[in-house]
């Protein structure tokens, strides 16, 4: 080929055009759209988006100070603390162990290593009822664990620290999940390389791999803290639901609601709703970050 | 790529035993290859095994025990107690209604998944993302507040209440309002084991179709069905579990009419609030035997769902 | 069947892929769409499938219109890039798809389904894959099935996508012959798309260069490589030379250097591009000439490949030499010699 320093412009391999044709070149000659995109917005409007419309519109008519009144009583800031801080420290505590067991189970070979794999995903396949009455037995003074706690002189159910423990078994799933794949895709040759330049194994794991996979981590531990923060029926066994002590959120909704009490319980939806939302945009955040790290690498 | 063959695997391969194992499973020869290489970046055998350790004493206590105790609780009071407890006219009542309300979300969802799937994988349109996002939002609201919106818009102090009333048309409480919630709830299952899937594997196939003759119907028969049935089976398993054992979403809409708007977790909860333990665990082990049943076909599901979006993949 | 293409353009949203196609494919062709990636070759060749609809222009099939006509109605074949096999199918199915689909009326029975795929089959030497999956074959292996399929349903016109490009080089280049062959017996009007002119130049009777969305030019291999039209075709079909200068008086002045160019008589103008392919730079002739100093010399079978640099900085030279003018010229690193194009074609901005 020439080698002049003065080339002329010519349209070589444009990588970028390319792809954007890929992405526009899907509008083809695929039958079904216009059915299947009808299809999928009238049902999603009409099992999910007119209801929380409705349910944002009806807290409107409460007005601005009958909504800030409704969500600051005393005992619904207690809720608040409980539920956001019961779900902030499950989170944690799964960031820590999670990270451990996806450690374990991509790294080690073990017996039973496909058993404990399988069973991670438990709490997303036990209905929550039934994980909450297990966990409020097991807990209770007299039951398995909770006996020692007993002996120990402190209780675990009806305390934030029960609370706190059901939420622990019902976010684990996320942060495992979530860290596992990145931890298999993980360059070997990063690590063979920071040995190579005289790393001790701590050192590698804080400086090389902590780094890579905490996106995912703190995706995960997002996704965790979501789930703990509306999660209702494996902590109210446990919870004992005392008002101002262990009454999550949730709870309190119902409890309104029971008393017939609808605007305070719309207010509490709404302003759930609310946190729910800024989580999912925190936690799309997150995840564009992680596919943006493990695309890079590629 | 070229499948290795499982004829060819035993000479490549040690020990029979294994090889028959792996045969069955090509995907584990690719992960045996990377434990082998785990070596040269390894811990300690004291660290390696202190964690390992730690991990299964962690998953032990948080998430077998309570399993167990679910079964031996059931069992406490003999055989007879638990079968007494399932045969109760109550219960037989809340199962019934359970099945009822998954026939029907099931299903409905499953179209769904499909539908947004196809819409989403295969073609490109504004908001798509948005869309994408949207699809998964029931997953980030609380089980409470997705049964209470049911309750805002058709209960008699909603929206559509007084108007429901004047026509004796009953939601809120009844059967309707269970199937709003359970459909709520998982609404996003199908679909977003679809997308992905349906992504990864492009539109080549369902093109080369077209152009030698077949009607989009024939396409997506033939071509489509096939390649994601894998994915939709995993879908609608963890729709199903989902479905039977909601619980906080369902809690708010069912009024808890024993025997007419109980289902099998809202049973468990009264049986368990007036100290029936015994029957309480009898009747959440037919839940948690689903959750067991759900977990092996997941496991089962997720190896062939790999192996299909590595074929994808492959032919890239 | 002739295939007639009219003022075809297409958008991708902001991206103008083809801007105003006009070409015409006589029945029995087989011709090369050729040009780098992102030139809207493939682009071209699915808007005469029907896969991509354009956004104004017209396909004619036998001189008639068909550009509204469904892709399933157009009988063309189309062999994919990566070649969407079915990967749930046999082989077998896969051939027999395109019959089997057809409504009740117009499907062959499945004596006469199993006998045309058997045949097809042997055509692509490969019967003896009938009952293997997709995913068992190679990638030339896979190719030929898709070949295979593609011919089932007696395509009018046989439309092929970068058919080797995910071949590795010595299948490649076995397939493509193996694909003249097969055309020449069965005489099927066909368009493939590639970006590898050496394939397009081996194979196809005729090769359009395709630049940014524009037709460069059309001809036989012979015409595009020794008669180029454009700069680009130029430059993108076969190694070559290029110079800035101007000319004057029927001379081309490159530098302080002045070429006579004898066989041309062009225009006097200020600015000029000249070309010459490596084999016409000749080294060592007296007189007037570029100076330049070797900068490598490397050895390729029975050629010479010398790398120069220009005395005057005005870039690298390659020249190619036989053997025999090499010896004659004991040319070695870092001599300084003075080149001359032979053979040199002016395009004149």
């Amino acid at each position: 080929m020439y080698k002049s320093p003065d080339k002329l412009p010519l349209d070589h391999g444009l990588p970028e055009s390319n792809e954007h044709m890929r992405t526009y070149r899907q509008h083809g000659v695929l039958p079904g759209f216009p059915l299947a995109l009808g299809f999928t917005l009238l049902y999603l409007s009409l099992i999910v988006l007119v209801p929380l419309s409705a349910t944002f519109l009806k807290s409107a008519t409460l007005g601005w100070s009958g909504f800030f009144e409704a969500v600051t009583t005393p005992r619904v800031l207690a809720s608040y603390k409980l539920t956001f801080g019961a779900a902030l420290a499950a989170a944690a505590i799964n960031a820590v162990m999670g990270l451990l067991v996806a450690w374990v189970l991509v790294r080690y070979e073990f017996p039973g290593r496909k058993l404990a794999d399988a069973l991670v995903d438990l709490p997303f396949a036990l209905p929550t009822a039934v994980a909450g009455i297990a966990l409020a037995t097991l807990y209770s003074s007299k039951g398995w664990i909770g006996q020692f706690a007993a002996q120990a002189g402190f209780k675990i159910a009806f305390t934030p620290l029960g609370v706190t423990i059901a939420l622990t078994f019902i976010g684990l799933p996320f942060v495992v999940r979530t860290v596992q794949p990145i931890l298999e895709d993980l360059e070997r040759e990063l690590e063979e390389a920071a040995a190579s330049l005289g790393a001790t194994r701590w050192q590698t794991f804080l400086k090389v791999i902590l780094p890579t996979i905490s996106p995912a981590l703190m995706t995960g531990f997002a996704l965790a803290f979501a789930r703990g923060v509306g999660e209702y029926g494996s902590v109210i066994f446990i919870a004992g639901n005392i008002p101002l002590v262990s009454e999550i959120t949730p709870l309190l909704i119902i409890t309104k609601l029971e008393q017939y009490d609808y605007a305070g319980a719309t207010a509490l939806a709404v302003s759930m709703l609310l946190v729910s939302f800024t989580l999912l945009l925190a936690i799309n955040l997150l995840q564009w970050w992680t596919r943006n790290r493990r695309g890079s690498r590629v | 790529m070229v499948d290795p063959e499982p004829a060819r695997l035993p000479r490549l391969n040690g020990t029979s035993t294994e090889a028959i194992a792996m045969s069955a499973q090509p995907l584990t020869f690719a992960s045996h290859i990377h434990h082998v290489h785990h070596a040269a970046r390894g811990e300690a055998p004291w660290v390696r095994w202190s964690l390992i350790a730690i991990a299964l004493l962690f998953l032990a206590l948080f998430l077998l025990m309570p399993l167990a105790l679910v079964f031996v609780q059931a069992f406490a009071k003999g055989w007879e107690t638990y079968v007494s407890a399932l045969a109760d006219p109550m219960a037989l009542a809340a199962i019934e209604l359970t099945l009822l309300v998954t026939l029907i979300a099931v299903p409905l969802n499953t179209v769904f998944g499909v539908a947004a799937a196809w819409a989403i994988a295969k073609f490109e349109f504004p908001g798509k993302n948005l869309l994408t996002t949207l699809i998964d939002l029931p997953f980030s609201v609380s089980p409470v507040v997705s049964g209470l919106i049911y309750v805002l818009l058709f209960g008699m102090q909603g929206w559509l209440g007084p108007w429901l009333h004047e026509h004796d048309i009953k939601l809120i409480f009844a059967v309707p309002g269970i199937v709003l919630a359970t459909l709520f709830v998982t609404v996003p299952f199908v679909a977003r084991e679809l997308i992905p899937l349906m992504q990864a594997q492009g539109n080549d196939e369902e093109e080369a179709a077209l152009v030698l003759g077949a009607s989009g119907w024939q396409t997506f028969r033939h071509v489509t069905l096939p390649n994601i049935r894998w994915g939709l089976l995993y879908g609608v398993i963890l729709c199903n579990a989902r479905a039977m054992g909601e619980f906080g979403a369902v809690s708010v809409v069912s009024g808890h009419i024993r025997g007419a708007t109980n289902t099998i977790p809202l049973h468990v909860e009264i049986l368990y609030n007036e100290y029936n333990s015994a029957a309480a665990f009898a009747v959440a082990s037919l839940l948690a035997m689903l959750a067991l049943v759900t977990l092996a076909l997941k496991s089962v599901l997720e190896w062939r769902l790999a192996r299909q979006i590595d074929a994808a993949k492959d032919e890239e | 069947m002739s295939i007639e293409i009219r003022n075809i353009t297409k958008s991708f949203g902001s991206f103008q892929a083809l801007k105003g196609i006009d070409l015409t494919i006589g029945s029995g062709e087989l011709v090369a769409l050729l040009g780098p990636s992102g030139c809207g070759k493939t682009t071209l060749l699915r808007i005469i499938a029907g896969l991509e609809a354009a956004d104004s222009g017209q396909i004619l099939f036998h001189g008639e219109d068909t550009t509204h006509r469904h892709v399933r109605e157009r009988r063309v074949g189309f062999v994919f890039q990566h070649y969407a096999l079915f990967r749930h199918m046999s082989v077998f199915e896969n051939v027999a798809f395109g019959l089997r689909v057809r409504p009740r009326g117009q499907r062959p029975p499945e004596a006469e389904i199993r006998r045309r795929v058997q045949e097809l089959l042997e055509l692509v030497q490969l019967d003896w894959l009938a009952d293997r999956h997709p995913g068992q074959l190679s990638g030339g292996q896979r190719q030929r099935i898709a070949l295979a399929r593609a011919l089932a349903v007696e395509p009018k016109v046989l439309l092929l996508d970068e058919p080797f490009g995910a071949l590795d080089a010595k299948v490649r280049k076995d397939l493509r012959r193996w694909l003249r062959r097969l055309h020449d017996g069965l005489h099927i009007t066909s368009v493939f798309v590639t970006h590898d002119q050496e394939e397009a130049l081996e194979v196809a009777d005729r090769v359009v260069v395709l630049n940014a969305g524009q037709i460069e030019q059309v001809g036989s291999a012979d015409e595009v490589y020794d008669h180029p039209a454009t700069p680009f075709v130029c430059q993108f079909i076969g190694d070559v030379n290029l110079f800035h200068g101007r000319v004057h008086g029927g001379r081309a002045l490159i530098g302080e250097t002045v070429i006579e160019l004898p066989d041309i008589a062009e225009s006097d103008t200020e600015q000029a591009l000249f070309f010459a392919r490596p084999h016409e730079i000749e080294i060592g002739g007296d007189g007037a000439g570029i100076v330049a100093v070797v900068r490598d010399i490397r050895r390729r079978g029975n050629a010479v490949r010398v790398e120069l640099e220009r005395k005057d900085g005005r870039g690298a030279v390659e020249a190619e030499l036989s053997r025999e003018a090499f010896g004659r010229h004991a040319i070695k690193h870092g001599d300084e010699v003075v080149i001359q194009p032979s053979k040199i074609r002016v395009f004149q901005p």
